[in-house]
């Protein structure tokens, strides 16, 4: 197999695209992809500050890689989700990573903002851990973001992510869910800073294949809570659907972002308020970051929860 | 030849000359939902592995949680009741 570039020998074939790449040009590749992004959604600018939200994994270690090399002004903000070695082993990568290129890493444990790692947060909720880890992480990427005066915050999102995710709403019709799925959501609120995924573009194995040609160490080993989870389902689905037919996730996913999603906004959004408790921006009176501290809180205070570190 | 896959990892043999392709279909893996690593270097579909060779199937899906916009995103599957809003 040959490059479509060069007629050099192929590292990498991307058969929705219909065509093979060296590594070099592969390389290229993915960095036009991610400037086509950053360009189409008016993602953010040479002269803001960019939080790239990282996990050790390659999607995002990926991305900040592009970034920093692009010459954008980048600080990684790593979320210590505290599940046993493999935080550790992730928190240790995003520290390598940043430490070899010279970039600024913030750390930020979930166990000192919600009261308990995700561990227990799941234990105490009962509710999958993808939930109260979710949660978490949203909240915290635009509250470090606010703190840091951080203008966008990027997150590794790429374009099998967002498909499996359009395939959740779609199958449940969450027709609320379907116009807050954009590659870029704009700040509607002061205190909400602007979220990006200039990775939506690229498959998970073409970002892969990045991390791996660029010698990126990651995680490759997967989160032991993402075991059974409804969005991996969804992605194995859609794989199927791709080996038939190449292309078929890309068409899914843009087909949506062009034509279906704007007949999905609503007129008016949701009415935001300021959290009661904390400040942060939410729907209700008091938000549901707040309300999950106060979960751990009170199962902590009771004992529920006793020696789950 | 030696063939590791992860998540977990394990290993298995594959008897003879086998191009890539031919290796994947024999084990059900996806072509999209690896990388078939050789050494230091990516290989293609169409490549002919050798008898002696040690590749890697490195899986490429990661998941979990889908992060929404602040004040409405939420895991689907939840009862409607116990949907948090941020």
């Amino acid at each position: 197999m040959k490059c479509r570039k060069c007629g050099a020998a192929a590292a990498l074939e991307l058969r929705r695209h219909n065509a093979a790449f060296c590594v070099a040009d592969f390389v290229e590749f993915f960095r036009n992809q991610v400037r086509d992004a950053i360009r189409r959604h008016k993602m953010f600018t040479r002269g803001e500050r960019v939080l790239v939200a990282v996990s050790g994994g390659k999607d995002s270690l990926a991305l900040w890689d592009v970034l920093l090399d692009e010459g954008y002004d980048t600080t990684g903000l790593y979320l210590d989700l505290g599940i046993f070695d493999y935080s550790l082993e992730s928190k240790a990568k995003c520290e390598a990573f940043a430490a070899a290129r010279g970039a600024r890493l913030v750390i930020s444990r979930v166990a000192d903002e919600v009261g308990a790692p995700v561990p227990v947060i799941k234990q105490v909720t009962r509710r999958p851990p993808c939930s109260g880890c979710g949660l978490s992480k949203r909240y915290l990427m635009n509250r470090v973001a606010l703190e840091h005066g951080m203008h966008v915050v990027a997150t590794g999102h790429n374009l099998d992510d967002e498909a499996a995710t359009l395939f959740g709403s779609v199958m449940h019709w969450q027709t609320d869910a379907l116009p807050r799925q954009s590659p870029a959501l704009p700040s509607t609120h002061p205190k909400l800073v602007r979220r990006v995924k200039p990775l939506y573009r690229l498959s998970e194995r073409e970002t892969a294949a990045y991390a791996f040609l660029r010698r990126i160490d990651y995680i490759v080993e997967e989160c032991p809570f993402a075991h059974g989870a409804t969005s991996i389902a969804h992605k194995e689905i859609l794989n199927r659907m791709e080996e038939a037919s190449p292309g078929a996730k890309h068409n899914f996913l843009f087909g949506f972002l062009e034509k279906a999603r704007p007949a999905f906004e609503r007129a008016a959004g949701a009415v935001l308020h300021e959290c009661a408790r904390c400040g942060q921006v939410t729907t209700g009176t008091v938000c549901a970051f707040c309300k999950l501290s106060d979960q751990v809180k009170r199962a902590a205070g009771s004992g529920a929860t006793a020696a789950d570190r | 030849m030696r063939v590791v896959l992860r998540n977990p990892r394990r290993e298995v043999e594959v008897a003879g000359n086998r191009r890539v392709k031919e290796v994947l279909r024999d084990l059900d893996i996806l072509p999209e939902t690896v990388l078939v690593i050789r050494g230091d270097d990516l290989v293609t579909a169409d490549q002919m592995l050798r008898e002696d060779d040690v590749i890697e199937l490195r899986p490429v899906m990661s998941g979990g949680s889908q992060a929404h916009a602040p004040g409405t995103g939420h895991p689907r599957r939840e009862p409607a009741s116990r949907t948090s809003r941020q």
